[in-house]
């Protein structure tokens, strides 16, 4: 018998703290795959940012930078334009990427930074104990909207791939899902895809994974699944909304 | 006898910051600094250098984090409001012991304030850039030439202890122009960085740049590791400019433009037979307490010249613990004293009041 | 013939390996606790495993090693 699915390399031998079957874990398993596929593990730095995640510095086997809330694109620039031919990927929750980081993400994408962007969206801010998110959907219940998210106060929620995919600079816009094996996959080769877009310089690549919070839903992991397929799914459709190589850009 | 060229303040810095082996620099438009981040996008490009307009300054700062962690020198300025934004990348930049160049060209604050020149960033610059215990390596250039010297050594102070550099100018320097010299070759010995996130190659362990450390002693014992760096730049990084201070009795202490109306202040003061003095702090952290304290043997005043609303005359009087009286003279909302208001202050010390 | 592993003290007891596996032979065992209180996965009958790999993929905690 042969080994046929182990532990990452790139993934350190170091036990997550998410919650149990908080989806994290199976995207940064992912990311790790990826790198290894690719074997750029010892170009890569990747950027924590602030969310559940904070700690990812310590389960990616790469240098790593801890970015302020918000500003991970702004350092992952920072360390592109000094390293050229690294490899810089940011990994960010929804209140990083879309509340306090919008504009840092906006004009990172518009610059066509070279810079793959891993984006979890789980409709709710995790870290902090279950707030809204700009993704969290009309009518959500969460603690800062506990009769539910009234649009006509707290507005509608951000799509995020479709915002992006207007700008010039962005090569690859592409929504995933990790609610079925099927859809894992699909969503490692998406987020192999824009590691390959930066190594072939054809600009911003963020794949943006639908998550679940079975913590701050109040739902088991399997319920939290459903929850996702019943209700977000229909909000944020899953698909390619930017790849430059499918118009045939290949810069 | 190295050639001289007449320069803008603001352009002699970044020409400055180029000849040090700043390639990487990261701004956003603010009178009265604008000229620095114009003069980086016509010569950057042409070095093969990054010279990025930012989205903001906080996107900026935090790109000069990015570039700092990668190990290389890396360069951002401001103003006053913009400095105000950077307060949390400056916090993680020092937090996660990163060296970086931030320069301040200040205007008149508070809030959006004015366009003209002002000392009263003094504070956020040597108290409180930022939440948590920490501190900047803070200079204070006089003159374009100054400006253009002190930016390599905010490099070396700041690679070798690992701190943040700031050099804190003003409207009127950015703006004046005198002739410089630019020494040669300035871009030697940059030094390794065996910490920086540059990619491990395989060939080592993992680095991580982070100011996150959920373990309460683990916080602490960093923080004072960092605070012995601090003692250690205390010790030897100090720098002021003593002038006529030998046989003085009223001591003028001033920095920055204020140094330079104060000057002559001190001039027209001895012609008129007072034995005036000026200490120019040139480090403003760390302060420069070894150079007050000895000038206690002779001075029996002090005057603070600020263009502020007293900021720096708080550092003065720590140092002098109430043994002479420490009197302040300032003006703010852009406006320069002049010698002759400064020259009277100096004769209300010594008795000698019109 | 294939074979999985499950690292019992990083499980967590979150079940969704036993929703992915398409032989359903998995299992959160009520009989065992680890050291940070949860009932971790156990497989039910390790014959009828085809090493597909789905309850792997699936795990958020990478516990799961498949060899077939």
């Amino acid at each position: 018998m042969a080994v046929v699915f182990e532990r990452p390399k790139a993934l350190s031998d170091v036990p997550f703290h998410y919650c149990p079957g908080c989806t994290h874990g199976i995207v940064h398993r992912l990311v790790a795959e990826v790198l290894d596929e690719l074997g750029v593990v010892g170009q890569t730095v990747g950027v924590a940012s602030v969310g559940c995640s904070v700690f990812s510095y310590n389960y990616f086997d790469c240098d790593m930078v801890q970015a302020p809330h918000g500003r991970a694109p702004a350092v992952a620039t920072g360390l592109k334009r000094s390293l050229p031919d690294n490899v810089i990927f940011t990994y960010q929750g929804d209140g990083d990427l879309a509340a306090i980081g919008m504009a840092e993400t906006v004009h990172a994408a518009t610059r066509g930074e070279n810079i793959t962007v891993i984006f979890i969206n789980n409709a709710i801010y995790g870290m902090t104990g279950g707030q809204m998110a700009p993704t969290s959907l009309p009518g959500q219940v969460t603690q800062t909207t506990p009769y539910g998210r009234d649009t006509s106060v707290a507005g509608h929620p951000i799509r995020v791939c479709e915002l992006l995919s207007t700008l010039s600079g962005t090569a690859l816009a592409q929504r995933v899902t990790v609610d079925s094996v099927k859809n894992v996959n699909i969503a490692k080769k998406a987020i192999k895809k824009g590691f390959e877009n930066q190594i072939n310089k054809r600009g911003y690549s963020i794949i943006e994974v639908v998550s679940t919070c079975p913590t701050n839903w109040g739902l088991s992991p399997q319920e939290a699944m459903k929850w996702l397929q019943d209700n977000m799914l229909e909000y944020y459709p899953l698909g390619v909304y930017k790849d430059v190589t499918a118009e045939g850009g290949n810069k | 006898m190295a050639e001289k060229v007449l320069m803008k303040g603001n352009e002699a810095l970044a020409e400055a910051a180029i000849q040090c082996g700043c390639r990487h620099y990261f701004g956003y438009p603010i009178t009265p600094q604008t000229e620095i981040a114009a003069y980086m996008s016509k010569r950057m490009p042409k070095i093969g250098g990054t010279f990025l307009q930012a989205e903001s300054e906080i996107a900026a700062i935090n790109m000069v984090l990015g570039a700092s962690s990668a190990g290389v020198r890396a360069m951002t300025s401001s103003s006053s409001p913009g400095v105000s934004l950077k307060s949390e990348g400056v916090s993680y930049i020092a937090g996660s012991d990163l060296p970086a160049l931030i320069i301040n060209v200040q205007r008149g604050g508070p809030g959006l304030g004015g366009i003209q020149p002002s000392q009263s960033d003094y504070w956020q610059a040597t108290k409180a850039l930022g939440h948590g215990d920490f501190q900047m390596f803070v200079l204070a250039p006089s003159t374009i030439q100054e400006m253009v010297d002190f930016v390599k050594l905010a490099y070396e102070v700041g690679e070798k202890y690992r701190v943040p550099s700031m050099i804190l100018s003003d409207g009127m320097l950015g703006q004046m122009m005198e002739p410089v010299e630019f020494p040669e070759k300035n871009d030697q010995d940059i030094p390794e960085k065996p910490w920086a996130t540059n990619g491990h190659q395989n060939k080592r362990k993992k680095n991580i740049i982070n100011s996150l450390y959920i373990e309460p002693q683990e916080l602490e014992d960093l923080i004072n590791e960092r605070y012995q760096r601090y003692e250690l730049i205390k010790e030897n990084e100090q720098r002021a400019e003593e002038f006529m201070t030998e046989d003085a009795d009223i001591i003028v202490v001033a920095f920055g433009a204020s140094s330079r109306v104060s000057r002559s202040a001190v001039h027209m003061a001895r012609a008129q037979g007072i034995k005036a003095g000026l200490i120019r702090p040139i480090t403003l952290w760390p302060f420069p307490d070894k150079t007050i304290k000895k000038s206690m043997d002779t001075a029996s005043k002090y005057l603070v010249v600020e263009m502020n609303k007293g900021q720096m005359v708080d550092d003065v009087r720590l140092v002098v613990e109430g043994k002479k009286p420490v009197e302040f003279f300032g003006r703010t909302g852009g406006i320069i004293p002049t010698p002759d208001e400064v020259l009277a202050q100096i004769k209300k010390l010594a008795g000698k009041e019109e | 013939m294939a074979k999985i592993t499950i690292n019992e003290t990083l499980c967590k007891g979150c079940g969704l390996c036993v929703s992915a596996c398409p032989k359903q032979i998995l299992t959160l065992s009520k009989e065992k606790m680890n050291s940070k209180g949860y009932h971790p996965a156990t497989i039910i009958d390790m014959e009828k495993c085809i090493g597909c790999t789905s309850c792997a993929i699936m795990c958020p905690d990478v516990v799961i090693t498949v060899e077939r």
